[in-house]
């Protein structure tokens, strides 16, 4: 007689254009962090050494605005390779401080402002093709690009939010009337 | 004592009511503890019915009605809590964030802000418009008071307090349309400004953290809108009011 082990959910992290916050906040789970490997593998994350985005993701977390040109490419494939997509944090979910520089317009003037007019030495716009990404001209965020399931917000979301949210995620029950747990900010 | 004015009989919800003949929704909701939220609304000011997010359903009737600026009737029958009224309400609310450059990650109002609550209360966990991210210019020429138009949602409460509580009229709405912008005597920085008095009842009233208090660091701005009710009630009927029952 044996009994089949249920199969582990296939979650992914992913970190666009954020401060890596709300990942810190992920982490912040702390023992939680146990109980959450025993239902899911972590499949990819910028915390597991996993260089290509996987195929047959159950659930990815999108940290971060799409703010560049990898942020876009690596959006896409979330989207084409995940069946749920969670907009995780502010950044994410309204573009928050990395879509600040969205009012002062083109960016190639900021980038000069920063890299040029601001410091003393070496006044170049760092440029490499194929490593440094070129900036989008607006900052977005993520559902203005792909569509999104569920939005967390928060900068950072608190830990138990987190939990909460992926507690119901996995049990195939999207979080609802949710009151205070999407308080932005 | 009890109050001597003719009484009406109004239902919210379904719930019969006995409001004053004469007096708004709005007012009639609040003194019965009836919740509809609110934010260009404030007790003690004239209306403006500018934000639209009080809006109530009578009887039947298609027609959405700010609760500010809707007199009771008799037997009139208000709904404030239907489909319709929360789809509008939160629409307005994301209208309103998409249209400013409201960050509330790096506001002195952060977590103390109506606006903020007002997202949280209407479920509006995002915006479904396009953000329009104008360029507005930070005002921090007066000495003790900063002016942040991307946090200004127009709502008006400082204009009114400083010219029917102050009497000074430092603020005025300029322009129109999607270039309506709050201006310090017609277009002074308001450091220059000649008839504000320092009072900071604009900073007490604002809803969000456009008028903040120099030197506040993000969540720091605590404002005081119901300083209004106390100097309106001194003013109307000459007492004043405990400042912890009023909050």
């Amino acid at each position: 007689m044996s009994e089949t082990t249920p199969q582990k959910a296939r979650v992914a992290t992913v970190w666009l254009g954020g401060c890596s916050g709300c990942h810190m906040s992920f982490l912040d789970m702390d023992e939680w962090l146990f109980d959450l490997a025993e239902v899911a593998d972590v499949v990819y994350s910028p915390i597991a050494d996993v260089k290509d985005f996987p195929k047959d993701v159950d659930v990815t977390l999108i940290e971060g605005a799409i703010a560049n040109e990898d942020n876009r490419e690596l959006a896409l494939q979330v989207r084409e390779n995940s069946k749920l997509v969670v907009s995780f944090g502010d950044c994410a979910v309204t573009g928050n401080v990395t879509a600040l520089r969205n009012p002062m317009g083109d960016p190639s003037e900021i980038l000069a402002r920063v890299y040029v007019e601001s410091p003393d030495l070496n006044g170049i716009v760092p440029s490499e093709a194929g490593i440094v990404p070129p900036l989008l001209p607006k900052v977005l965020p993520v559902h203005q690009l792909i569509q999104v399931d569920v939005y967390l917000p928060g900068c950072p979301p608190p830990a138990d939010r987190i939990q909460e949210a992926l507690e119901g995620i996995l049990n195939d029950d999207l979080p609802r009337d949710r009151g205070e747990a999407i308080r932005f900010g | 004592m009890r109050d001597a004015r003719p009484s009406v009989t109004v239902t919210f919800d379904g719930e019969e009511y006995d409001a004053f003949a004469g007096e708004s929704v709005m007012d009639a909701a609040r003194r019965l503890g009836v919740p509809i939220p609110s934010l260009c609304y404030l007790e003690g000011l004239s209306l403006y019915g500018g934000c639209r997010v009080c809006v109530v359903q009578i009887a039947e009737d298609h027609r959405l009605r700010p609760a500010c600026a809707t007199t009771v009737a008799q037997d009139m029958e208000i709904k404030t809590d239907t489909p319709l009224l929360r789809a509008h309400r939160k629409a307005i609310i994301e209208m309103l964030f998409a249209e400013g450059n409201h960050v509330c990650a790096v506001c002195v109002s952060n977590g103390k802000c109506e606006l903020q609550d007002m997202a949280v209360a209407t479920g509006m966990d995002h915006v479904r418009f396009d953000y329009q991210a104008p360029q507005r210019e930070v005002d921090a020429s007066h000495p003790k008071y900063v002016f942040d138009p991307n946090r200004c949602i127009l709502c008006t409460r400082c204009v009114r307090v400083c010219d029917e509580i102050e009497g000074a009229h430092v603020w005025d709405v300029a322009f129109r349309g999607a270039d309506a912008e709050l201006v310090a005597e017609l277009g002074k920085p308001w450091g220059e400004s000649t008839s504000c008095t320092w009072c900071g009842k604009c900073v007490a009233v604002c809803p969000t953290g456009a008028m903040a208090y120099q030197g506040k660091a993000v969540g720091e701005m605590q404002h005081h809108a119901n300083v209004v009710i106390r100097l309106a009630t001194a003013r109307t009927k000459g007492q004043w009011l405990d400042p912890e029952e009023v909050g």
